[in-house]
Protein backbone atom coordinates (compact mmCIF):
# COMPACT_ATOMS: atom_id res chain seq x y z
CA UNK A 1 0.00 0.00 0.00
CA UNK A 2 1.36 3.31 -0.54
CA UNK A 3 1.90 5.71 1.88
CA UNK A 4 -0.84 8.15 1.67
CA UNK A 5 -3.12 4.84 1.81
CA UNK A 6 -1.70 3.73 4.97
CA UNK A 7 -1.62 7.15 6.33
CA UNK A 8 -4.60 8.06 5.79
CA UNK A 9 -6.23 5.13 7.28
CA UNK A 10 -4.00 5.59 10.46
CA UNK A 11 -5.23 8.56 11.07
CA UNK A 12 -8.91 7.58 9.84
CA UNK A 13 -8.83 5.44 12.64
CA UNK A 14 -7.69 8.29 15.08
CA UNK A 15 -10.33 10.06 14.34
CA UNK A 16 -13.07 7.38 14.28
CA UNK A 17 -11.86 6.81 17.88
CA UNK A 18 -12.61 10.04 18.41
CA UNK A 19 -16.18 9.37 17.52
CA UNK A 20 -16.42 5.92 19.18
CA UNK A 21 -15.36 8.21 22.41
CA UNK A 22 -18.06 10.40 22.18
CA UNK A 23 -21.13 8.47 20.87
CA UNK A 24 -23.42 11.41 21.74
CA UNK A 25 -22.07 13.04 18.78
CA UNK A 26 -23.74 9.61 16.86
CA UNK A 27 -27.06 10.22 19.06
CA UNK A 28 -27.10 14.04 18.54
CA UNK A 29 -26.71 13.75 14.97
CA UNK A 30 -29.85 11.39 14.95
CA UNK A 31 -31.97 12.89 17.51
CA UNK A 32 -32.86 16.05 15.96
CA UNK A 33 -34.03 14.36 12.45
CA UNK A 34 -35.76 11.34 14.55
CA UNK A 35 -37.52 13.88 16.45
CA UNK A 36 -38.57 15.99 13.17
CA UNK A 37 -40.19 12.37 12.01
CA UNK A 38 -42.10 11.71 15.18
CA UNK A 39 -43.15 15.28 15.27
CA UNK A 40 -44.35 15.86 11.23
CA UNK A 41 -45.98 11.97 11.03
CA UNK A 42 -48.02 11.72 14.36
CA UNK A 43 -48.49 15.91 14.37
CA UNK A 44 -48.41 17.39 11.51
CA UNK A 45 -48.85 14.10 9.16
CA UNK A 46 -52.70 14.12 9.28
CA UNK A 47 -52.94 17.21 7.89
CA UNK A 48 -50.50 17.26 5.60
CA UNK A 49 -51.59 16.21 1.96
CA UNK A 50 -49.02 15.18 -0.02
CA UNK A 51 -51.54 13.87 -2.85
CA UNK A 52 -50.77 9.93 -2.79
CA UNK A 53 -52.78 7.34 -2.67
CA UNK A 54 -54.82 6.37 0.81
CA UNK A 55 -52.14 3.70 1.04
CA UNK A 56 -49.11 5.66 1.47
CA UNK A 57 -47.99 6.19 4.82
CA UNK A 58 -47.00 9.99 5.14
CA UNK A 59 -43.47 8.47 7.02
CA UNK A 60 -42.35 7.00 3.39
CA UNK A 61 -43.31 10.46 2.18
CA UNK A 62 -40.96 12.30 4.68
CA UNK A 63 -37.87 9.98 5.07
CA UNK A 64 -35.80 11.22 2.21
CA UNK A 65 -35.70 14.78 3.57
CA UNK A 66 -35.47 13.56 6.77
CA UNK A 67 -32.17 12.02 5.64
CA UNK A 68 -30.99 15.34 3.94
CA UNK A 69 -31.51 16.63 7.38
CA UNK A 70 -29.20 14.12 9.19
CA UNK A 71 -26.43 14.73 7.11
CA UNK A 72 -26.68 18.27 7.64
CA UNK A 73 -26.54 17.88 11.20
CA UNK A 74 -23.94 15.33 11.07
CA UNK A 75 -21.72 17.06 9.25
CA UNK A 76 -20.41 19.90 11.64
CA UNK A 77 -18.88 17.91 14.16
CA UNK A 78 -16.06 17.34 11.16
CA UNK A 79 -16.01 21.54 11.23
CA UNK A 80 -15.76 21.14 14.80
CA UNK A 81 -12.91 18.38 15.15
CA UNK A 82 -10.63 20.05 12.32
CA UNK A 83 -11.17 23.14 13.61
CA UNK A 84 -9.93 21.62 17.41
CA UNK A 85 -6.54 19.76 15.39
CA UNK A 86 -6.09 23.15 14.07
CA UNK A 87 -6.06 25.29 17.24
CA UNK A 88 -4.88 22.23 19.37
CA UNK A 89 -1.28 23.14 17.35
CA UNK A 90 -1.78 19.36 16.23
CA UNK A 91 -2.09 19.54 12.93
CA UNK A 92 1.22 21.75 13.23
CA UNK A 93 2.38 18.57 14.58
CA UNK A 94 1.57 16.18 11.81
CA UNK A 95 2.33 18.59 9.14
CA UNK A 96 5.83 18.58 10.48
CA UNK A 97 5.97 15.33 9.62
CA UNK A 98 6.74 13.00 6.70
CA UNK A 99 2.62 12.15 5.78
CA UNK A 100 1.08 13.03 2.99
CA UNK A 101 -0.81 16.14 3.25
CA UNK A 102 -3.80 15.11 1.99
CA UNK A 103 -4.36 11.89 4.21
CA UNK A 104 -4.69 14.59 7.10
CA UNK A 105 -8.25 15.79 5.56
CA UNK A 106 -9.63 12.52 3.02
CA UNK A 107 -9.01 11.37 7.20
CA UNK A 108 -11.59 13.75 8.63
CA UNK A 109 -13.81 13.29 5.60
CA UNK A 110 -13.78 9.60 5.54
CA UNK A 111 -14.74 9.81 9.85
CA UNK A 112 -17.37 11.78 8.62
CA UNK A 113 -18.93 9.74 5.97
CA UNK A 114 -18.76 6.40 8.19
CA UNK A 115 -20.31 8.30 11.25
CA UNK A 116 -23.44 10.14 9.18
CA UNK A 117 -23.95 6.55 7.86
CA UNK A 118 -24.55 5.40 11.83
CA UNK A 119 -26.52 8.07 12.12
CA UNK A 120 -28.49 7.62 8.66
CA UNK A 121 -29.30 3.25 9.58
CA UNK A 122 -30.41 4.55 13.26
CA UNK A 123 -33.12 6.92 11.30
CA UNK A 124 -33.94 4.32 9.05
CA UNK A 125 -34.60 1.80 11.92
CA UNK A 126 -37.00 4.65 13.06
CA UNK A 127 -38.78 4.96 10.04
CA UNK A 128 -39.14 1.48 9.78
CA UNK A 129 -40.41 0.56 13.52
CA UNK A 130 -42.88 3.59 12.59
CA UNK A 131 -44.23 2.21 9.73
CA UNK A 132 -42.15 2.59 6.81
CA UNK A 133 -42.23 -0.01 4.18
CA UNK A 134 -39.91 -0.49 0.80
CA UNK A 135 -40.47 -3.00 -1.72
CA UNK A 136 -37.65 -1.72 -3.38
CA UNK A 137 -34.46 -4.15 -4.28
CA UNK A 138 -31.35 -4.19 -3.79
CA UNK A 139 -30.23 -1.88 -7.18
CA UNK A 140 -32.77 0.74 -5.76
CA UNK A 141 -31.10 0.66 -2.38
CA UNK A 142 -27.68 0.86 -3.86
CA UNK A 143 -28.81 3.82 -5.56
CA UNK A 144 -29.99 5.62 -2.10
CA UNK A 145 -26.93 4.49 -0.89
CA UNK A 146 -24.90 6.23 -3.37
CA UNK A 147 -26.93 9.21 -3.02
CA UNK A 148 -26.45 9.94 0.32
CA UNK A 149 -22.80 8.87 -0.29
CA UNK A 150 -22.23 11.36 -2.72
CA UNK A 151 -24.42 14.23 -0.73
CA UNK A 152 -22.31 13.42 2.58
CA UNK A 153 -18.80 13.72 1.23
CA UNK A 154 -20.13 16.80 -0.98
CA UNK A 155 -21.23 18.63 2.71
CA UNK A 156 -18.19 17.38 4.57
CA UNK A 157 -15.79 18.84 2.21
CA UNK A 158 -18.23 22.07 3.01
CA UNK A 159 -17.75 21.63 6.51
CA UNK A 160 -13.96 21.09 6.30
CA UNK A 161 -13.86 24.35 4.56
CA UNK A 162 -15.84 25.81 7.43
CA UNK A 163 -13.73 24.27 10.00
CA UNK A 164 -10.52 25.56 8.37
CA UNK A 165 -11.68 29.31 8.20
CA UNK A 166 -13.24 29.29 11.40
CA UNK A 167 -12.21 31.61 14.33
CA UNK A 168 -13.97 29.77 17.04
CA UNK A 169 -15.73 26.73 17.98
CA UNK A 170 -19.01 28.13 17.46
CA UNK A 171 -18.56 29.27 14.50
CA UNK A 172 -16.75 26.25 12.91
CA UNK A 173 -20.34 24.60 13.71
CA UNK A 174 -22.62 26.94 12.53
CA UNK A 175 -22.70 27.17 9.30
CA UNK A 176 -24.96 23.67 9.02
CA UNK A 177 -27.97 26.04 10.04
CA UNK A 178 -28.96 27.38 6.54
CA UNK A 179 -28.51 23.85 5.22
CA UNK A 180 -31.43 22.40 7.73
CA UNK A 181 -33.42 24.87 6.44
CA UNK A 182 -33.73 24.22 2.39
CA UNK A 183 -35.15 21.40 2.86
CA UNK A 184 -38.72 23.63 4.65
CA UNK A 185 -38.42 25.07 0.88
CA UNK A 186 -38.58 21.87 -0.51
CA UNK A 187 -40.73 18.95 -1.83
CA UNK A 188 -39.41 17.49 1.08
CA UNK A 189 -42.51 18.06 4.10
CA UNK A 190 -45.05 19.13 1.57
CA UNK A 191 -45.60 18.97 -2.06
CA UNK A 192 -44.89 22.48 -4.23
CA UNK A 193 -48.02 22.65 -5.24
CA UNK A 194 -49.59 24.62 -2.63
CA UNK A 195 -46.77 26.90 -2.60
CA UNK A 196 -46.91 30.51 -4.03
CA UNK A 197 -45.14 31.51 -7.29
CA UNK A 198 -41.84 32.63 -6.02
CA UNK A 199 -41.24 30.16 -3.42
CA UNK A 200 -42.34 27.26 -5.06
CA UNK A 201 -39.90 28.31 -8.44
CA UNK A 202 -36.99 28.42 -5.57
CA UNK A 203 -37.91 24.65 -4.04
CA UNK A 204 -38.55 23.47 -7.90
CA UNK A 205 -34.97 24.76 -8.62
CA UNK A 206 -33.20 23.82 -5.43
CA UNK A 207 -30.62 21.04 -4.97
CA UNK A 208 -32.72 19.06 -1.75
CA UNK A 209 -36.44 18.65 -4.41
CA UNK A 210 -34.81 16.55 -6.63
CA UNK A 211 -32.68 14.66 -4.39
CA UNK A 212 -35.60 14.51 -2.13
CA UNK A 213 -37.61 13.21 -4.99
CA UNK A 214 -35.25 10.73 -6.64
CA UNK A 215 -34.59 9.23 -3.26
CA UNK A 216 -38.13 8.94 -3.38
CA UNK A 217 -39.04 7.09 -6.76
CA UNK A 218 -35.91 4.93 -5.33
CA UNK A 219 -37.48 3.21 -2.72
CA UNK A 220 -40.93 3.51 -4.23
CA UNK A 221 -39.91 1.53 -7.23
CA UNK A 222 -41.28 4.75 -9.70
CA UNK A 223 -39.46 5.57 -12.72
CA UNK A 224 -37.09 8.31 -12.23
CA UNK A 225 -37.23 10.35 -14.86
CA UNK A 226 -34.99 13.55 -14.91
CA UNK A 227 -35.08 14.14 -11.86
CA UNK A 228 -32.36 11.71 -11.11
CA UNK A 229 -29.51 13.38 -13.33
CA UNK A 230 -30.64 17.36 -11.66
CA UNK A 231 -30.04 15.28 -8.25
CA UNK A 232 -26.79 13.93 -9.33
CA UNK A 233 -25.62 16.94 -10.73
CA UNK A 234 -26.18 18.96 -7.68
CA UNK A 235 -24.24 16.92 -5.65
CA UNK A 236 -21.14 15.98 -7.78
CA UNK A 237 -21.34 19.71 -8.49
CA UNK A 238 -21.64 20.48 -5.12
CA UNK A 239 -19.00 17.74 -3.82
CA UNK A 240 -16.09 19.19 -6.45
CA UNK A 241 -16.87 22.71 -5.66
CA UNK A 242 -16.30 22.07 -2.14
CA UNK A 243 -13.39 19.91 -2.83
CA UNK A 244 -11.99 22.95 -4.74
CA UNK A 245 -12.72 25.53 -2.07
CA UNK A 246 -11.41 22.77 0.90
CA UNK A 247 -8.34 23.26 -0.92
CA UNK A 248 -7.83 26.19 -1.08
CA UNK A 249 -8.55 26.81 2.62
CA UNK A 250 -6.26 24.35 3.47
CA UNK A 251 -3.69 26.06 1.34
CA UNK A 252 -4.15 29.14 3.16
CA UNK A 253 -4.58 28.54 6.29
CA UNK A 254 -1.16 26.54 6.10
CA UNK A 255 1.14 28.72 4.40
CA UNK A 256 2.17 32.04 6.40
CA UNK B 1 34.36 20.41 23.80
CA UNK B 2 33.50 23.12 21.20
CA UNK B 3 32.12 22.10 18.21
CA UNK B 4 33.17 23.50 15.02
CA UNK B 5 30.09 24.90 13.04
CA UNK B 6 32.07 24.09 9.59
CA UNK B 7 30.61 21.81 6.95
CA UNK B 8 32.86 19.31 5.33
CA UNK B 9 32.33 17.94 1.77
CA UNK B 10 30.39 14.96 2.98
CA UNK B 11 28.82 16.51 6.42
CA UNK B 12 26.70 19.59 5.57
CA UNK B 13 25.94 21.44 8.68
CA UNK B 14 22.61 19.82 9.95
CA UNK B 15 21.22 23.36 10.37
CA UNK B 16 22.37 26.45 7.86
CA UNK B 17 20.02 29.38 7.65
CA UNK B 18 21.62 32.14 5.47
CA UNK B 19 20.12 35.25 5.70
CA UNK B 20 16.48 34.35 6.15
CA UNK B 21 13.59 37.15 6.30
CA UNK B 22 9.68 36.96 7.24
CA UNK B 23 7.34 39.64 8.01
CA UNK B 24 3.85 39.48 8.74
CA UNK B 25 1.87 42.29 7.51
CA UNK B 26 4.40 45.11 7.68
CA UNK B 27 5.67 44.01 10.72
CA UNK B 28 9.26 42.26 9.52
CA UNK B 29 9.89 39.75 12.38
CA UNK B 30 13.10 38.13 11.07
CA UNK B 31 15.48 40.65 9.00
CA UNK B 32 18.86 38.51 8.16
CA UNK B 33 18.64 35.58 10.43
CA UNK B 34 22.07 33.30 9.87
CA UNK B 35 22.53 30.45 11.90
CA UNK B 36 24.65 27.39 11.47
CA UNK B 37 24.16 24.02 13.50
CA UNK B 38 27.18 21.22 13.21
CA UNK B 39 25.37 17.49 13.71
CA UNK B 40 25.21 16.67 16.77
CA UNK B 41 25.88 19.42 18.95
CA UNK B 42 23.10 21.04 21.02
CA UNK B 43 21.97 24.95 20.20
CA UNK B 44 20.43 27.46 22.15
CA UNK B 45 18.63 30.02 20.57
CA UNK B 46 17.54 32.59 23.04
CA UNK B 47 15.48 35.89 22.97
CA UNK B 48 13.21 38.06 24.53
CA UNK B 49 9.46 37.43 23.87
CA UNK B 50 9.04 38.13 20.42
CA UNK B 51 11.99 37.96 19.24
CA UNK B 52 10.95 35.72 16.75
CA UNK B 53 12.37 32.46 17.72
CA UNK B 54 9.02 30.50 17.27
CA UNK B 55 8.52 32.11 13.78
CA UNK B 56 12.19 30.76 13.05
CA UNK B 57 11.77 27.24 14.42
CA UNK B 58 8.33 27.44 12.56
CA UNK B 59 10.35 27.63 9.19
CA UNK B 60 12.86 25.47 9.79
CA UNK B 61 10.28 22.59 10.37
CA UNK B 62 8.03 23.28 6.89
CA UNK B 63 5.13 24.79 8.77
CA UNK B 64 5.97 28.36 7.80
CA UNK B 65 7.57 29.43 4.50
CA UNK B 66 10.02 32.51 4.92
CA UNK B 67 10.02 35.49 2.67
CA UNK B 68 13.41 35.63 1.37
CA UNK B 69 16.98 33.84 2.34
CA UNK B 70 17.50 29.85 2.83
CA UNK B 71 17.41 27.78 5.35
CA UNK B 72 18.34 24.23 5.12
CA UNK B 73 17.99 20.63 6.97
CA UNK B 74 20.89 17.99 6.49
CA UNK B 75 21.34 19.63 2.72
CA UNK B 76 18.11 19.89 2.39
CA UNK B 77 16.48 23.42 1.24
CA UNK B 78 12.98 23.17 3.58
CA UNK B 79 11.19 25.58 0.82
CA UNK B 80 12.26 23.29 -1.97
CA UNK B 81 12.65 19.99 -0.27
CA UNK B 82 10.29 19.82 2.53
CA UNK B 83 9.58 15.98 2.28
CA UNK B 84 13.25 15.70 2.73
CA UNK B 85 13.10 17.82 5.26
CA UNK B 86 10.37 16.00 7.09
CA UNK B 87 12.23 12.60 6.93
CA UNK B 88 15.09 14.21 8.97
CA UNK B 89 12.84 16.51 11.42
CA UNK B 90 10.97 16.89 14.63
CA UNK B 91 9.41 19.42 16.51
CA UNK B 92 8.02 19.84 20.23
CA UNK B 93 6.45 23.43 19.19
CA UNK B 94 5.84 26.11 21.59
CA UNK B 95 2.48 24.96 23.16
CA UNK B 96 1.93 21.02 23.83
CA UNK B 97 0.23 19.54 21.09
CA UNK B 98 -0.82 15.87 22.27
CA UNK B 99 -4.32 14.54 21.32
CA UNK B 100 -6.54 14.40 24.51
CA UNK B 101 -9.06 11.90 23.34
CA UNK B 102 -6.45 9.50 22.99
CA UNK B 103 -4.41 8.17 26.11
CA UNK B 104 -0.61 8.35 26.25
CA UNK B 105 -0.47 5.37 24.36
CA UNK B 106 -1.78 5.71 21.82
CA UNK B 107 -0.73 9.22 21.15
CA UNK B 108 2.96 7.79 20.89
CA UNK B 109 1.56 4.35 18.60
CA UNK B 110 0.07 6.76 16.43
CA UNK B 111 3.49 9.16 15.68
CA UNK B 112 5.14 5.48 15.29
CA UNK B 113 2.62 4.08 12.80
CA UNK B 114 2.52 7.79 10.97
CA UNK B 115 6.88 7.35 10.61
CA UNK B 116 6.12 3.83 9.80
CA UNK B 117 8.40 2.19 12.21
CA UNK B 118 8.92 -1.47 12.85
CA UNK B 119 6.81 -1.59 16.46
CA UNK B 120 4.76 1.13 17.24
CA UNK B 121 3.44 -0.66 20.09
CA UNK B 122 6.96 -1.64 22.10
CA UNK B 123 8.54 1.91 21.17
CA UNK B 124 5.43 3.59 22.51
CA UNK B 125 5.86 1.37 25.65
CA UNK B 126 9.68 2.29 25.90
CA UNK B 127 8.99 5.95 25.69
CA UNK B 128 6.52 5.71 28.41
CA UNK B 129 8.76 4.11 30.60
CA UNK B 130 11.83 6.40 29.54
CA UNK B 131 9.62 9.42 30.73
CA UNK B 132 7.48 8.17 33.80
CA UNK B 133 4.40 7.80 32.14
CA UNK B 134 3.82 3.65 32.43
CA UNK B 135 1.55 4.01 35.11
CA UNK B 136 -0.44 6.50 33.02
CA UNK B 137 0.06 5.03 29.58
CA UNK B 138 -3.76 4.34 29.54
CA UNK B 139 -5.06 7.28 30.29
CA UNK B 140 -7.09 9.61 28.31
CA UNK B 141 -4.01 12.75 27.80
CA UNK B 142 -6.92 15.11 28.88
CA UNK B 143 -6.54 13.93 32.93
CA UNK B 144 -2.58 14.70 32.61
CA UNK B 145 -1.28 17.27 34.39
CA UNK B 146 0.50 20.34 32.43
CA UNK B 147 3.56 18.43 33.09
CA UNK B 148 2.48 15.00 31.88
CA UNK B 149 1.11 16.18 29.21
CA UNK B 150 4.50 18.22 28.10
CA UNK B 151 6.50 15.05 28.53
CA UNK B 152 4.19 13.02 26.04
CA UNK B 153 4.59 15.48 23.84
CA UNK B 154 8.37 15.72 24.04
CA UNK B 155 8.26 12.07 24.08
CA UNK B 156 6.05 11.89 20.90
CA UNK B 157 8.57 14.05 19.39
CA UNK B 158 11.10 11.19 19.82
CA UNK B 159 9.68 8.29 18.29
CA UNK B 160 11.03 7.18 15.12
CA UNK B 161 15.03 8.54 15.98
CA UNK B 162 15.06 11.80 13.86
CA UNK B 163 18.41 13.47 13.22
CA UNK B 164 17.71 16.89 14.07
CA UNK B 165 15.27 17.69 16.69
CA UNK B 166 13.49 21.04 17.26
CA UNK B 167 12.35 21.87 20.71
CA UNK B 168 10.26 25.46 21.07
CA UNK B 169 10.60 26.06 25.29
CA UNK B 170 10.37 22.39 26.06
CA UNK B 171 10.62 23.12 29.97
CA UNK B 172 8.45 26.02 30.03
CA UNK B 173 5.83 25.23 32.54
CA UNK B 174 7.15 21.71 33.87
CA UNK B 175 8.68 21.54 37.48
CA UNK B 176 11.74 21.09 38.38
CA UNK B 177 11.83 17.77 38.56
CA UNK B 178 10.48 17.06 35.15
CA UNK B 179 12.77 20.05 33.81
CA UNK B 180 15.98 18.05 35.11
CA UNK B 181 14.31 15.10 33.13
CA UNK B 182 14.26 16.75 30.13
CA UNK B 183 17.90 17.92 30.30
CA UNK B 184 18.55 14.31 30.75
CA UNK B 185 17.06 13.35 27.81
CA UNK B 186 18.76 16.26 25.64
CA UNK B 187 21.85 15.01 27.04
CA UNK B 188 21.08 11.73 26.09
CA UNK B 189 19.94 12.42 22.40
CA UNK B 190 23.02 14.57 22.02
CA UNK B 191 25.05 11.64 23.11
CA UNK B 192 23.55 9.69 20.53
CA UNK B 193 24.12 12.30 17.66
CA UNK B 194 20.96 13.83 17.31
CA UNK B 195 21.11 17.48 16.30
CA UNK B 196 18.97 19.57 18.42
CA UNK B 197 17.80 23.54 18.49
CA UNK B 198 16.46 24.60 20.98
CA UNK B 199 15.11 28.32 22.61
CA UNK B 200 14.63 28.73 26.05
CA UNK B 201 13.69 31.65 28.40
CA UNK B 202 15.63 30.27 31.02
CA UNK B 203 19.10 31.16 30.45
CA UNK B 204 20.77 28.74 32.90
CA UNK B 205 19.46 25.91 30.69
CA UNK B 206 21.27 27.50 27.72
CA UNK B 207 24.27 27.30 30.12
CA UNK B 208 23.30 23.70 31.39
CA UNK B 209 22.83 21.96 27.83
CA UNK B 210 24.11 23.85 24.61
CA UNK B 211 27.23 23.69 22.91
CA UNK B 212 26.60 26.99 21.32
CA UNK B 213 24.24 29.98 21.60
CA UNK B 214 22.90 32.22 19.52
CA UNK B 215 21.12 35.13 20.94
CA UNK B 216 18.33 36.62 18.30
CA UNK B 217 17.76 39.91 18.93
CA UNK B 218 16.03 42.70 16.28
CA UNK B 219 15.63 39.76 13.56
CA UNK B 220 19.24 38.75 13.51
CA UNK B 221 21.85 36.85 16.06
CA UNK B 222 23.57 39.62 17.31
CA UNK B 223 25.80 37.44 19.40
CA UNK B 224 26.97 33.40 18.63
CA UNK B 225 29.08 31.16 20.12
CA UNK B 226 30.13 28.87 22.97
CA UNK B 227 29.15 30.02 26.70
CA UNK B 228 33.18 30.64 27.18
CA UNK B 229 33.03 32.88 24.13
CA UNK B 230 30.17 34.61 25.24
CA UNK B 231 31.76 35.54 28.38
CA UNK B 232 34.18 36.88 26.85
CA UNK B 233 32.16 39.42 24.88
CA UNK B 234 30.85 41.08 28.44
CA UNK B 235 32.17 44.42 28.79
CA UNK B 236 35.68 44.43 30.61
CA UNK B 237 34.10 47.20 32.88
CA UNK B 238 31.73 45.41 33.73
CA UNK B 239 33.71 42.05 34.34
CA UNK B 240 36.10 44.36 36.71
CA UNK B 241 33.74 44.83 39.45
CA UNK B 242 31.78 41.04 38.73
CA UNK B 243 33.56 39.28 40.90
CA UNK B 244 32.50 35.87 40.22
CA UNK B 245 31.93 34.13 36.65
CA UNK B 246 29.54 36.42 35.27
CA UNK B 247 26.21 34.22 34.34
CA UNK B 248 24.56 33.89 30.94
CA UNK B 249 21.93 35.98 31.99
CA UNK B 250 24.42 39.11 32.65
CA UNK B 251 25.75 38.76 29.37
CA UNK B 252 22.29 38.88 27.68
CA UNK B 253 20.41 41.35 29.51
CA UNK B 254 24.68 43.39 28.62
CA UNK B 255 23.92 42.54 24.97
CA UNK B 256 20.73 43.00 24.37
CA UNK B 257 20.64 46.31 26.00
CA UNK B 258 23.37 47.30 23.84
CA UNK B 259 21.92 46.57 20.66
CA UNK B 260 19.12 48.42 21.40
N1 LIG C 1 0.93 34.29 12.27
C1 LIG C 1 1.31 35.50 12.71
N2 LIG C 1 0.69 36.60 12.28
C2 LIG C 1 1.08 37.83 12.70
N3 LIG C 1 2.09 38.05 13.54
C3 LIG C 1 2.76 36.99 14.00
C4 LIG C 1 2.41 35.66 13.61
N4 LIG C 1 3.26 34.81 14.23
C5 LIG C 1 4.09 35.56 14.96
N5 LIG C 1 3.80 36.87 14.83
C6 LIG C 1 4.53 37.99 15.46
O1 LIG C 1 5.89 37.82 15.21
C7 LIG C 1 6.66 38.18 16.34
C8 LIG C 1 7.58 37.04 16.71
O2 LIG C 1 6.80 35.97 17.21
P1 LIG C 1 7.45 34.62 17.70
O3 LIG C 1 6.32 33.76 18.18
O4 LIG C 1 8.32 34.07 16.66
O5 LIG C 1 8.33 35.11 18.94
P2 LIG C 1 9.08 34.25 20.05
O6 LIG C 1 10.50 34.70 20.03
O7 LIG C 1 8.83 32.82 19.85
O8 LIG C 1 8.38 34.79 21.36
P3 LIG C 1 8.02 34.01 22.72
O9 LIG C 1 9.25 33.99 23.54
O10 LIG C 1 6.98 34.87 23.35
O11 LIG C 1 7.52 32.67 22.36
C9 LIG C 1 5.69 38.57 17.42
O12 LIG C 1 5.59 39.97 17.45
C10 LIG C 1 4.38 37.96 16.97
O13 LIG C 1 3.30 38.74 17.38
MG1 LIG D 1 7.91 31.41 20.88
Amino acid sequence: MSTVLTDTVVLTRRSLRHVLRSPDTIITTAITPIAMLLLFVYVFGSAIDTGDGPGEAYVDYLLPGILLITVASGVAYTSYRLFLDLQSGFLDRLRSMPIARSAVLWAHVLTSLVANLVSLALVVLVAVAMGFRSGAGLLAWLGVLGIMVVFTLALTWLAVVAGLTAKSTDGAGGFAYPLLFLPFLSSAFVTTDGMPGPVRWFAEHQPVTSIVDTLRRLYAEEPLGDDVWTALAWCVGLLVLAYALAMRSYRRRTSG
Amino acid sequence: MTTEPRATPTHPPAIEVVGLLKSFGDHEVLRGLDLTVAPGSVHALLGSNGAGKTTAIRILSTLLRPDGGRAAIDGHDVATEPARVREAISLTGQFTAVDDVLTGHENLVLVGQLRHIADPAATADTMLARFGLTEAGDRRAATYSGGMRRRLDIAMSLVGDPSVLFLDEPTTGLDPEARIEVWRTVRELAAQGTTILLTTQHLEEAEQLADRISILHGGRIIVEGTLEELKALLPPARVEYVEKRPSLEEIFLSVVGSAS
